[in-house]
Parts: C-alpha cells; sequence; structure tokens
C-alpha cells in the first residue's frame, strides 16, 4: 500500500520582551536559578497578573505578517494541571478567543510554492525548567522562565513531508525574526517546534491517528524525527499494529522516536476564562498603529523584487522565501549600483549579478553553514565589493571564486568571536577585495595585444581543432576559447577572448 | 475610648490627648483579656504593632498625620502584610510568612494606622461561621455559644468586642456583611473593582473584595477612603478618580434628610425563609427611613433566588484553579512523608486543606471538568448575567434597595457545621451583589431575642458615598451602632 | 447527573487530593447534597443569554514592558517548605526548589 504522512506543527515563539507576560521580572537568558523568578512568577498567595503590552504588540505583528484576521477581542484562558514547572497549577494561556485568526504563510518546496493555513496564534506563558540529576531521586526547579511570553503558532494539517514541515518551520523562523518578534534563537529554547504526524493510505481523506513530536530545537532533528516517525507507524501499521495517540520525544543519539510515560489519566485541563485578567480589545487604529512600525512583508518585497530590481518571478520568489535572503540581495544590489554609478551599468545589471551569486555560492556557503543569514557575518557592502570587479571585468567569475573562500573566512572568525564575546583580530576585518586580487594575481588580462599573443599561439599548437571549426563543427571554438584561457591561467578577459578569436578563426 | 468612633479618636490623637502607643495599648490589653475565650485573633506581635504606633506618634508630632494616622486597626488574615504570619485560615498556610505587603495593608501602612493582627476567619474564607478555620472557632462576642458569621468572623468579634478600632475583611459572597448582621455592627463591601485585591489572598477573583467593618457608617467612610484606589498591579482594579467618601455625611442633619430618596424593597427577601424576628427588625427599620423622607418602592428581583445555586458553581470553580498552587513545592504545607512527586501532591493537599475547602475544590474541579462545562459553569455564567440585570432593572425605579442581610440572627456553633447546603443559605441575600459586582452594606438595625440584627443597603455601582449617607442619616437618628456587648471575663486558667 | 465513588476518586485524583474510601463515601453524600442545590439552574431557560465572566464591562489594561522586579529568591526561598521525609532539611538547593523527581 502507498502511504501518505500528514504532519501538522505547534510553534511555541518566545517573543522578544524585557519582561515576562505578567509581571516586570527580567526574562533574561541564562541567570542563576531563580533569581528573576519574582513573586508572580513564583505564584505566591495574593499575587495577580498584568499584562505586557510588548507581548501584545509582537502578536499583532504576526497576524499581519501572516495577513490573519485579528480578532477585536481576545481572552486569556486557565488551562489547569499540576506540574513542579508550573507554579499555580495552571497556565495562563489563550483557549476560545485567541489573539491571531486565521493566516497563511507560502513556503517554496523546489520550483513549487506551497501554502500552509495557519489556524490560530495565541499569547500564552511559559512554564519554568526541571533539572535533573543533581540530587539523587531529585529534581530541582528553576522558576526563571515560567512566565515568559510565548507566541503558539498552530498549523492546519497541511504538510505531506519532512522536506515540507522543515521548509514551513525555516519560512516561519525568518519572518518572526524578521518582524523582530523573537530572536530565533534555538538552542536557547526561543523556537521549539511541537509536530503532529499521523499516516493514511495514499487516497484517504479520513486522517489517521497522530502522534505528536515535542520541543524539537534544530531542523536537523526536526527531518530526522519525522523522517523516523513516519517510517514507524507505517511499519507499525503494515505489521498489523495500531497507533495509539501519543505524546513522543526524539532521541538525538538514538534518531528515534519514544512515547513518553503514558500519562494515568487522559488530561482534563478545565479551562476556563481567567477571571483575573479582562477581555483584550485590539482596535483597529491600534492594529494601525503597530502597521507602521514593521519592515516591508514578504508580499510587497517579491513585488518590489520585480518591479525594481527587474528579477524574474521565479527568481523573486525563491529570494523571498528567505526575507533575510531578500533583503541582503536588496543591500547588495543597491551596495554595487552606488559603486558603478558613474559607469555604464544600469541597476537591473547591478541586480542580476548580486542575484546570480547571493542564490549561487552565497546560499551554498549559507547551507553548509545550516546558520541563519542574518548572523552570518558578510556585510552587502564587502560582497559588493567583490562584485563590482567582476562586472566591471577586472576579474573573471571564476577568479571571484578563488578569493570567496577567503571571504567566507573572515566571516566564520567574525561569528566565532562574536559568540565569544570577543573583538575581531585586525587580520580579520573584511579587507580590501582589490588588494586582494592584486594579491592573488587574478587580474584579468584585458590588453588586447597580449590577449592575440596568446590566441595565436594556441592556434599555432591546434591546427587539428581550427580545422574542425572550420568544416563547420561550432563547438571546437569553445574547446579553442578554453584553451585560451588556460594558457592565460584564466586572467585573460572571456569576451575579449571570444571577440579576437573569432576575427581571427574568421581569416 | 474604646467605643469612641475614628473620628473621635483621630481628634483625641491630633489634640495630644492620647498617644498612639497609649490607644495601642489599651487595645492590645483587650485582646490579652479577652482574645484567649472569643479567638478573634491568630497572630499578634506586639513588637511589631508597638513599632507602627511608635512611628505614628513621631508623625503625628511631626504634624503630618493623615485621618487615621496612629489608630489600631486589626487585619483580616487573608491580607499578606510583609512579616507577618499570613494563613488565611489554613493549615496550609500555618507557617507562612508573607514577604510582601497587600496593597490594602501597604494603604493602611502609607496612611499611618497601626496593625493591631492578624484576625481569625473560616479557611480560605469558605465558610459562614468561621467554624472552618483551622485555628478554631470564634465566639459571637453577644454570646459566647454563637458563631459570629464568616468568613471575616475573626474582624467581625474584634469590632463587636471592640479589641480594635475597626477592622478590614473581604467578602466573596457575604463574607462581611453577614457577619456584620450578627455581631451587629456597620460592614461594607464595595463595588468590585474599587478596592484592589492584590495580596488578597484568592478565593473566588470574579467575586472577592475588601472592605471595611467597623462601628458606624461614618468609620467605614474613613477607612474606604484609604482602601479605595486604582493599583496597577490588579488588571480589574477600576482607574477612576479619587474619592472623598466622607463629603457627603454632614448634609445628612435636619428633619428629613432623606427627602426624595427612593428605596425599593425586594418581595423576593421577605419571602420564605426569613425569621419572623429579624423581619420585624428589618421593617422598623425600614419605618425609621420612611420618617427620615424616604419613600418606599416594591421591587422585584425574580432571579435572585438562583444566586446561590449560581455561586456554588462559579466561586468552588474559581477556587479549585486559585487553590492549585498550593502544592507544598514553594512555600506552605509539604507533607512529611510520600513516595514519589504524585503522592508529595495528593498527601499535602490531603493534610493541608480541611474539609469545607476540599469540598469546594472538588465541586469547583467537577464543573469545570470535560463535559460538564457547559451544563454547570457556562450555565451559571449566564445566570449571573440575569441576576445582574435584574438590578439593573429596579436601579430605574429606585435609588437603593434595602432588605435583610441574612435570614436569621446568629446560630449556635455546630449548629449547621455538618450540612453545607444549610450553611450556604446564611447568604442568600448577600450573594447577588457578589455575582453582580454591587456595593453593599449591613447596619445594625435592632436586636431579637437578644441578637444583633443587620440591615441591608444594595446600592448602584459606584454609589458607596450615597449609601454611606443613607446609612450615616440612620445612624444619627439611632443607636444600634454604638451597643456594645457586655463581656464577661473569663476566669484564667491556671 | 448523579455521582458515584468513582468520580469523587477520580474528580480527586484530578484535584490532587488523597482520598480514602470513608471520606469518599461522606464526600458523595455532601457533594450530592450541594449538586442537588445547583441543579435548580437547569430549569432556567437561558438561550442567547451572553456568559458573564466580569461585573465590570471594561477591558484589559497594558502593563509597559519595563524590569521592575529585582533578585528576591533568598527571601522567597526562606519560606520553602521542609524537604520531608525524616530530612528535617528545606526544600531548597543550589537556588532551586526540590521535588521528587520528575519522571518523563
Amino acid at each position: 500500500m502507498e502511504w501518505e504522512v500528514v504532519i501538522g506543527l505547534e510553534t511555541h515563539t518566545q517573543l522578544k520582551t524585557n519582561t515576562k507576560i505578567f509581571s516586570g521580572a527580567s526574562i533574561k537568558y541564562g541567570a542563576e536559578p531563580n533569581t528573576q523568578a519574582d513573586e508572580v512568577s513564583i505564584a505566591l498567595p495574593g499575587v495577580l497578573p498584568v499584562l505586557n503590552k510588548k507581548a501584545v504588540e509582537c502578536a499583532i505583528k504576526f497576524g499581519l505578517a501572516i495577513n490573519a484576521e485579528i480578532p477585536p477581542r481576545s481572552v486569556f484562558a486557565r488551562k489547569n494541571y499540576f506540574y513542579p514547572d508550573l507554579p499555580k497549577g495552571y497556565q495562563i494561556s489563550q483557549y476560545e478567543l485567541p489573539i491571531v485568526g486565521k493566516g497563511k504563510l507560502t513556503i517554496q518546496i523546489g520550483e513549487q510554492e506551497k501554502t500552509i493555513n495557519i489556524t490560530r496564534a495565541h499569547l500564552e506563558e511559559d512554564a519554568g525548567k526541571s533539572v535533573h540529576g543533581a540530587i539523587e531521586g531529585m529534581s530541582g526547579i528553576d522558576l526563571n522562565r515560567a512566565g515568559t511570553p510565548l507566541l503558539e503558532i498552530v498549523t492546519e494539517p497541511d504538510m505531506r513531508s519532512a522536506a515540507e514541515a522543515v521548509a514551513y518551520a525555516k519560512k516561519l523562523h525568518e519572518l518572526v525574526q524578521w518582524i523582530d518578534i523573537c530572536d530565533g534563537n534555538m538552542q536557547e529554547g526561543s523556537f521549539r517546534c511541537d509536530v503532529n504526524v499521523s499516516v493514511r493510505p495514499k487516497g484517504s481523506e479520513k486522517l489517521g491517528t497522530r502522534r505528536e513530536i515535542k520541543n524539537l530545537n534544530s531542523f536537523k532533528f526536526m527531518t530526522q524525527a519525522i523522517e523516523y516517525e513516519t517510517r514507524w507507524q507505517i511499519e507499525t501499521l503494515e505489521d498489523g499494529g495500531k497507533i495509539e495517540q501519543a505524546t513522543v520525544l526524539f532521541n538525538p543519539d538514538t534518531g528515534e522516536t519514544k512515547a513518553m510515560r503514558s500519562k494515568e489519566e487522559a488530561n482534563d485541563y478545565r479551562y476556563f476564562p481567567d477571571p483575573d485578567l479582562l477581555p483584550l480589545e485590539i482596535t483597529e487604529s491600534y492594529i494601525a498603529n503597530v502597521k507602521t512600525g514593521m519592515p516591508q512583508l514578504p508580499e510587497a518585497m517579491k513585488t518590489e523584487l520585480e518591479q525594481r530590481y527587474g528579477l524574474s518571478s521565479y527568481d523573486s520568489s525563491t529570494l523571498t522565501n528567505s526575507i533575510a535572503k531578500a533583503i541582503y540581495f536588496k543591500e547588495v544590489a543597491d551596495e554595487l549600483y552606488e559603486l558603478c554609478n558613474s559607469s555604464d551599468y544600469s541597476a537591473k545589471d547591478c541586480a542580476k549579478i548580486a542575484n546570480s551569486w547571493i542564490s549561487g555560492e552565497f546560499s551554498t556557503a549559507l547551507n553548509s553553514r545550516d546558520i541563519p543569514i542574518l548572523k552570518f557575518g558578510l556585510s552587502a557592502k564587502w560582497l559588493a565589493s567583490l562584485l563590482i570587479r567582476i562586472l566591471d571585468g577586472t576579474i573573471s567569475r571564476s577568479g571571484a571564486k578563488a578569493i570567496w573562500p577567503g571571504m567566507l573566512a573572515v566571516a566564520d572568525a567574525k561569528r566565532e568571536a562574536h559568540l565569544k564575546g570577543q573583538d575581531i583580530p585586525e587580520e580579520k576585518q573584511e579587507f580590501s577585495v582589490d588588494k586582494l586580487i592584486e594579491k592573488a594575481g587574478l587580474k584579468q588580462v584585458s590588453d588586447s595585444g597580449a590577449i592575440e599573443v596568446i590566441i595565436d599561439e594556441v592556434l599555432a599548437a591546434n591546427a587539428a581543432m581550427v580545422a574542425e571549426y572550420k568544416s563547420g563543427k561550432e563547438k571546437a571554438f569553445n574547446g579553442l576559447v578554453g584553451q585560451c584561457m588556460k594558457a592565460s591561467k584564466g586572467k585573460a578577459n572571456p569576451a575579449q577572448v571570444n571577440e579576437i578569436l573569432k576575427k581571427k578563426l574568421a581569416n | 475610648m474604646i467605643n469612641s468612633s475614628l473620628k473621635q479618636l483621630s481628634q483625641m490623637l491630633a489634640k495630644k490627648e492620647i498617644s498612639s502607643v497609649e490607644l495601642t495599648q489599651t487595645f492590645l490589653s483587650r485582646i490579652n483579656q479577652f482574645n484567649p475565650s472569643i479567638n478573634a485573633f491568630i497572630t499578634l506581635d506586639e513588637a511589631k504593632t508597638l513599632t507602627q504606633a511608635k512611628a505614628a506618634d513621631v508623625r503625628i508630632a511631626a504634624g503630618k498625620a493623615e485621618a487615621l494616622t496612629g489608630i489600631p486597626f486589626a487585619q483580616k488574615d487573608i491580607f499578606c502584610a510583609k512579616g507577618w504570619q499570613t494563613t488565611c485560615g489554613s493549615k496550609m498556610l500555618a507557617n507562612f510568612i508573607a514577604p510582601y505587603d497587600a496593597h490594602v495593608i501597604s494603604q493602611f501602612d502609607a496612611a499611618g494606622a497601626v496593625n493591631l493582627g492578624k484576625t481569625n476567619m473560616d479557611e480560605f474564607a469558605m465558610g459562614s461561621s468561621n467554624e472552618t478555620s483551622y485555628f478554631g472557632g470564634v465566639k459571637n462576642p453577644w454570646d459566647f455559644e454563637r458563631v459570629p458569621g464568616g468568613s471575616s468572623g475573626g474582624s467581625a468579634a474584634a469590632v463587636a468586642a471592640r479589641l480594635c478600632a475597626a477592622a478590614t475583611g473581604t467578602d466573596t459572597g457575604g463574607s462581611i456583611r453577614q457577619p456584620a448582621s450578627l455581631c451587629g455592627f456597620t460592614g461594607l463591601k464595595p463595588t468590585y473593582g474599587l478596592v484592589s485585591r492584590y495580596g488578597m489572598i484568592a478565593f473566588a477573583s470574579s467575586l472577592d473584595q475588601a472592605g471595611p467593618m467597623a462601628k458606624s457608617a461614618e468609620d467605614c467612610s474613613m477607612m474606604l477612603n484609604v482602601m479605595a484606589g486604582f493599583d496597577e498591579r490588579d488588571s480589574t482594579s477600576l482607574n477612576r478618580p479619587k474619592e472623598d467618601y466622607t463629603r457627603g455625611l454632614v448634609s445628612m442633619q435636619g428633619d428629613k434628610p432623606l427627602k426624595g430618596l427612593r428605596i425599593g424593597l425586594p418581595k423576593e427577601y421577605f419571602a420564605e425563609g426569613l425569621d419572623a424576628g429579624v423581619a420585624k427588625v428589618v421593617q422598623d427599620a425600614i419605618a425609621e427611613y420612611k420618617k427620615l423622607g424616604a419613600e418606599i418602592i416594591d421591587i422585584s428581583l425574580p432571579n435572585s433566588k438562583l444566586s446561590i445555586p449560581v455561586y456554588y458553581v462559579l466561586a468552588p470553580a474559581e477556587a479549585s484553579s486559585n487553590l492549585s498552587r498550593y502544592d507544598g513545592v514553594r512555600y506552605g504545607h509539604r507533607a512529611e512523608k510520600y513516595t514519589d512527586l504524585m503522592d508529595m501532591y495528593c498527601k499535602s493537599r490531603a493534610e493541608g486543606f480541611g474539609a469545607e475547602v476540599k469540598r469546594r475544590i472538588l465541586i469547583g474541579t467537577y464543573v469545570l471538568s470535560a463535559g460538564y462545562y457547559d451544563a454547570y459553569y457556562l450555565k451559571a455564567q449566564q445566570i449571573r448575567r440575569l441576576i445582574a440585570d435584574d438590578f439593573v432593572q429596579a436601579f430605574k425605579k429606585c435609588d437603593i434597595i434595602m432588605g435583610p442581610t441574612a435570614p436569621s440572627t446568629a446560630f449556635k456553633a455546630g449548629e449547621k457545621a455538618d450540612d453545607p447546603v444549610a450553611m450556604y443559605l446564611q447568604d442568600v441575600y448577600t450573594i447577588a451583589t457578589n455575582l453582580a459586582g454591587l456595593p453593599g452594606m449591613s447596619i445594625p438595625a435592632g436586636f431579637s431575642n437578644g441578637l444583633p440584627v443587620g440591615l441591608q443597603l444594595m446600592g448602584n455601582y459606584f454609589d458607596e458615598a450615597r449609601m454611606l449617607d443613607i446609612a450615616h442619616a440612620y445612624q444619627q437618628v439611632t443607636d444600634w451602632h454604638v451597643r456594645m456587648p457586655e463581656l464577661k471575663i473569663p476566669e484564667v486558667a491556671a | 447527573m448523579a455521582l458515584n465513588i468513582t468520580d469523587i476518586k477520580s474528580i480527586a485524583h484530578l484535584a490532587r487530593i488523597e482520598i480514602n474510601e470513608q471520606e469518599a463515601a461522606t464526600t458523595l453524600t455532601k457533594l450530592s447534597g450541594i449538586l442537588g442545590l445547583i441543579e435548580q439552574m437547569q430549569a432556567v431557560d437561558t438561550k442567547d443569554i451572553t456568559p458573564m465572566s466580569h461585573s465590570q464591562n471594561v477591558v484589559q489594561r497594558l502593563r509597559e514592558d519595563v524590569v521592575t522586579q529585582t533578585n528576591q529568591r533568598e527571601e522567597f526561598q526562606k519560606i520553602a517548605p521542609i524537604l520531608g521525609n525524616g530530612s528535617g532539611l528545606p526544600a531548597v538547593q543550589d537556588g532551586l526548589y526540590l521535588v521528587p523527581q520528575v519522571i518523563e
């Protein structure tokens, strides 16, 4: 039987605020245990919650970014359950009336676009942390994280492969950083995904029983976990087994998912509106106000890339699939245009070469490092200073490729120094590309006299190829160009080689 | 002196006829004398109390006194007071030393008032007789065999026995007004949102409201001046301009000060279930109001009979959730012996809570549980609106509503302790105002068989000043509010 | 909606309150009485009535995102419960609250 996997995501996005969602305690990462657990965080008797304005703004920004309904009224509810890291014995969340309603996010799978429907996004507070193993048989509770504002973003079960799920998660990850509501730090838990996975016979409309993979904090693990879970479910069903609804954890060491110790009873969260908080009213003018403070959104940017930069629809949607990449592209193209302002190149010429480099060499480097573009550490200005030399013929593209690893090394060193909180050593600063070209001796030979000498030598040494060309085999021409480039050690300007070679062969 | 009004005490302090320390010591010695038998206080800390009194004297000497500076008040043990044991009447919090001040406590501190001690109460304010307190029942000063009412029973007994100048209470379903009726003094539950709930240990968040418990309406108005006000730490605290609740009192003079006032009498409040003696006292009080110029109008609050069922869904539901934080992890009672986490939770909570609190947690858990929410919780919230709407209609016809506060006078200890439903009926006349969020008052209106009877006043939202005036007018022509029980000095046990 | 002993036990478990057989029986009687009282509500037609969660028709106020709290760990952990099981020690160590091992 052929199977189909059905995937939905619930993403907990930690909002970029200074303080907790319901109190004025700091949420800075890495503080000593319980030093940021104020009276509200530890739920002393008599304390009350007051909602953080910034958290509300973040949620509205997100709603605007996914073109969602933002209802005029939303309500906070209590989700009741006992757990040591949940000091009140309930989590304040939103249940029936969330702050953000239905919206959409478009992802790119190869050359295909796919729209993922977002069911809702709601504000809630995070729980604390249990620390295990410090004392035999005991867990330690740290409530610094308790009350950290989260936006839980829930999709419809719209994804049909691990690749789609990861593409969605990456796109969302970029979006929340781009609109500046989340720092995106997955190691610190600022962006965590719960993935609901079920399988069904292909063609079936009915959803299978799902299992929820909890707390995935890397895209690599997400792929592994979904692929393992899918295989496991299919094998279980093919062996005549049944899937039981369960919460599972992914073990990165074994690459397997495993059900959490089965709950003793089905959860009954007894949701009800929190009487300590009043309905949250969001007016049109408030939304408009938040909107003015927002950066350009993907749709608008796509249009701009096509109209102002002359990119094709395919190129513009590939670029806006990563907003940060699109922004980076714009910066590079603009820098480049500025650098060659006095020359004959148009903005579109600049855009073309910037796009080609960013989609090519740059993306390859980015993917192999698996880091977000915002943290890559290679300035647009510096890249533009390289691209201008291709554009003006100083170096060839292959010459530029020869310099590229040196530039990446600088970016890598910059990131590393930043992580360690160190200064970047002088020799690792973004140095002059021109000096590098000179040092590497990569400057193109554009002196037609010198090129003629090389061509004459090549023609003399490859009489057979010349004859082939003259007998009508056009392909032989490329072979001759290749020989000329080789003879010049790649430094000859290929356009000039072409021109002079053609002339000489016509004689 | 113990029977003086707050205004009189304030004047005596200002004129230096007495110092705060002397006044405080007067009450402390009465407490030492009578509290062992009445059990109105859970926690006393003379050193802390006298430090505040000394500070008040310094402030008075510096000419920076406010109306309540130097006056000793008893605080219900539901308010967190920094450094004070704050138990909420429960074993769960028997060793809980509050690390912060409730808004109400800060307000009294800022006014220079003196904290005499923390008063006994029904556990987590759940009760109408003070018999659910982990720290034992409280005697009604008018008859030691009887209960003072509840849940603010300790504050009630302390005010009635003149163990303090006045006290604070909280009222979720009648916990200020019913004891005020049973012990014969004046108590006010303000409009919901007028007094901040920050630091007041929650029972039912959408109903809880703190208020003054004192001898007279005038005393209550002076206390409300200190207690009311916006607090940004409580989302339900209302941001309104500050009012002076004493401002109208002076106009309540002359022959017919209440001329033109329309008093509504809800027929449902005088129906079956009301003790005949209580009914007589209430009717007499209404007659007195007529003499003061008021006009009497018959009204109806048709849904008020549903107050008790609605309340016993909503209050336990909120309470079951509010009381989940008492899990033995960060503070409060943890069982001494347990095997694992689940066992620790279940034992700590079984040991820390008393029977009535457990019952209400269980009801609340049940009505919120899957499959029952709509039939109970949602339904109750819908009827809550019907009950509130009755008042909206009624206040189109009248300015104030009057009736009995409680269906009977103080009952004997143990009489209803084993029958929760009978106990719940004690609040039949008071709960509706909590559900609607309206202000309610009880003022002493006479006696039935030697026991005090209270008259209830229910006003429209934010009508506290007017209600206090109306109560004050009555207290200008009657003396029920200055009647004191004769206390037997108990034999000192060896 | 009559309750039985099993219901009482499962509600008590949901509320994390240990209850023995005898207590469950007593509780059943008392809770049934209270539910009888509550049952009066079912006679009322509440179709189209908006539920009332708050008595005042006001909306949520928002707090500025400014740190106002300082570290009070020492103060707050002074009132930590006793660990239990004969230890006599407070249930805190290295700033953490101690509970029996949480199993996931």
